[in-house]
């Protein structure tokens, strides 16, 4: 496998039934790259993401996430990757310092490695005042920023991010951004998923996945050249009126 | 005047959700409320719907009072409220009913008002809400809202995880509506949603920054926003915020909008110095001020 790929997908295919929910994708995702994954509700990125994070067997197809098989070692894919989503982030009953040091059991880390990597988290973060407050009580930029932060503790080769800035002030959402580029810049491959049109004008790349399919995949400045539109909205809504 | 609000001020224990907000919404308007989570925006919607009483100022809506005549504002208005609460083990045909006779009238009496929309869920009536996409629960929403033929229309963030598409016949749905001459007041953390309303008020942290049409929102941003670029862009971002004359600097999609503190400001004194930072294919070039760069301005 070529090492800078770290997701490679070829003709992944995912039937429910007669219905293909993903048709016979095929895509690559270099080392630091952050790529957005777009479509509409029910275009299939849901289960596409499913199946590259090893908790759904694919039918048909090939993909390797950060070099290992999807049908043959889901297990360490799970190992080898981060996951945030707007949904579910962290646990609200639990306080900053207990979170991280959840989370960190479950990727593994040892006692030692947990405590060193709490406290540069929270000091990174300026969340030394509230490190003993409950997470529910913390506005919900700090949530996402700290979410992201708990989804790269076990320093993992790609981190999954569902929608991560919906509904987020727009100041606080470019703070997100500034972390990501930088995961991105110390060698991170990011994998986004959205269908905030705004997000996805952050991306390296992006693709559309339209009933199943990847219909449009490039950088957003091309997708805009290509379609003779403004911004990647209309990129969207071009390809999925179509 | 269809909505007419003055001084209310609303707190959760120590949280302060609404301080002193007043504004005015005219009959026929459609009317934004933008503002991230947790700016108070669903806090306002309780109150002028008469399910939260204010602790202070006052409030009316299609001419009545929100605390001394709730009762006739429950008649004439209409709300959908951000998270989905229609009876999902209804079908769409049944939840509509439901509503209408709540309402004390008929599916076909105001048939006219949700014709539009309801003939894009109509093949699916059968089925029960739970079960429907979100797209057409959203559609399901607007109608059950609208059966009684409310003269003012509260939706709160009617488009919050609705694919572009949908969000896009949503809003036509809007302007349609708005023919009919009922009041729209909707809320949306979706910046680029606040050009198609009529007028807008920005929110942030129970506060009004600013209230306006959008147009005029963005032409009162004092400052001149340049799109720069370079082949890295994390080091491009350390770069600018560690040059001391920025006034802003804010990722932008495939840009970085920066602002400069000086007035006589030349874009290539800030070129020659990015170039010094070992940045290359740099573009620095003048743009237009947006809804979201006015808003992060005025939060500062």
């Amino acid at each position: 496998m070529n090492k800078n790929k770290v997701i490679q997908v070829e003709e992944l295919t995912k039937m429910f039934g007669d219905f293909a929910a993903v048709n016979a994708i095929t895509f690559n995702v270099e080392k630091g790259e952050i790529f957005g994954f777009l479509g509409a509700n029910g275009a299939g990125k849901t289960t596409a993401m499913k199946m590259l994070i090893g908790i759904s067997k694919p039918t048909s197809g090939k993909a390797a996430v950060a070099g290992y098989d999807v049908f043959t070692n889901a297990e360490d894919i799970k190992k080898s990757i981060g996951y945030m989503s707007q949904k579910f982030a962290l646990y609200d009953d639990l306080t900053v310092k207990e979170n991280i040091t959840f989370f960190g059991g479950i990727y593994g880390l040892s006692r030692k490695q947990i405590k060193e990597k709490s406290k540069v988290l929270i000091e990174e973060l300026g969340l030394e005042n509230v490190a003993n407050k409950l997470v529910g009580a913390l506005p919900l930029g700090w949530k996402q920023k700290l979410s992201f932060s708990v989804a790269l503790l076990h320093d993992p080769k790609i981190v999954f991010l569902d929608e991560p800035t919906g509904g987020v002030d727009p100041i606080t959402r470019r703070q997100f951004w500034e972390m990501i580029y930088k995961a991105a810049h110390n060698g991170t491959t990011v994998f986004v998923t959205t269908h905030y049109m705004d997000e996805a004008e952050y991306c390296d790349r992006v693709s559309i996945m339209v009933n199943g399919k990847i219909e449009a995949l490039n950088t957003p400045k091309k997708l805009k050249e290509y379609f003779k539109v403004d911004n990647m909205n209309d990129v969207f809504l071009k390809l999925a009126r179509e | 005047m269809s909505i007419n609000i003055s001084n209310i001020s609303k707190s959760y224990k120590k949280v302060k959700a609404l301080q002193n907000i007043s504004f005015k919404v005219e009959t026929g308007e459609l009317f934004g409320l933008i503002g991230p989570d947790g700016a108070g925006k669903t806090t306002l919607f309780r109150i002028l719907t008469t399910l939260l009483i204010a602790n202070k100022g006052t409030a009316k809506v299609a001419g009545f009072d929100v605390v001394s005549d709730y009762k006739n504002i429950r008649n004439s208005v209409g709300y959908m409220p951000g998270k989905f609460s229609l009876y999902q083990d209804l079908t769409i045909e049944e939840n509509l009913e439901f509503f209408a006779t709540i309402f004390g009238t008929t599916v076909e009496e105001n048939y006219d008002l949700i014709k539009d929309i309801y003939m894009q869920i109509e093949p699916f009536k059968t089925r029960r809400a739970g079960k429907l996409s979100g797209g057409m629960k959203q559609k399901l929403a607007l109608c059950c809202a609208l059966i009684h033929k409310p003269k003012v229309l509260f939706l709160d963030e009617p488009t919050t995880g609705v694919d572009p598409v949908s969000r896009k016949e949503f809003w036509e749905m809007l302007k349609r509506l708005q023919q009919k001459n009922i009041t729209i007041l909707v809320s949306t953390p979706y910046m680029d949603e606040a050009a198609l309303c009529d007028r807008i008020a920005l929110i942030q942290n129970g506060k009004i920054l600013e209230i306006d049409t959008p147009e005029a929102i963005v032409k009162h941003n004092p400052n001149q926003i340049y799109n720069v670029s370079a082949d890295n862009m994390y080091k491009l971002i350390n770069s600018l915020k560690t040059y001391k004359h920025n006034h802003s600097v804010y990722p932008f999609g495939e840009f970085v909008h920066y602002t400069d503190r000086r007035t006589d400001f030349n874009p290539k004194a800030l070129k020659v110095y990015l170039e010094s930072q070992n940045l290359s294919n740099i573009h620095i070039n003048k743009t237009v001020a947006t809804i979201e760069d006015t808003f992060m301005e005025l939060a500062k």
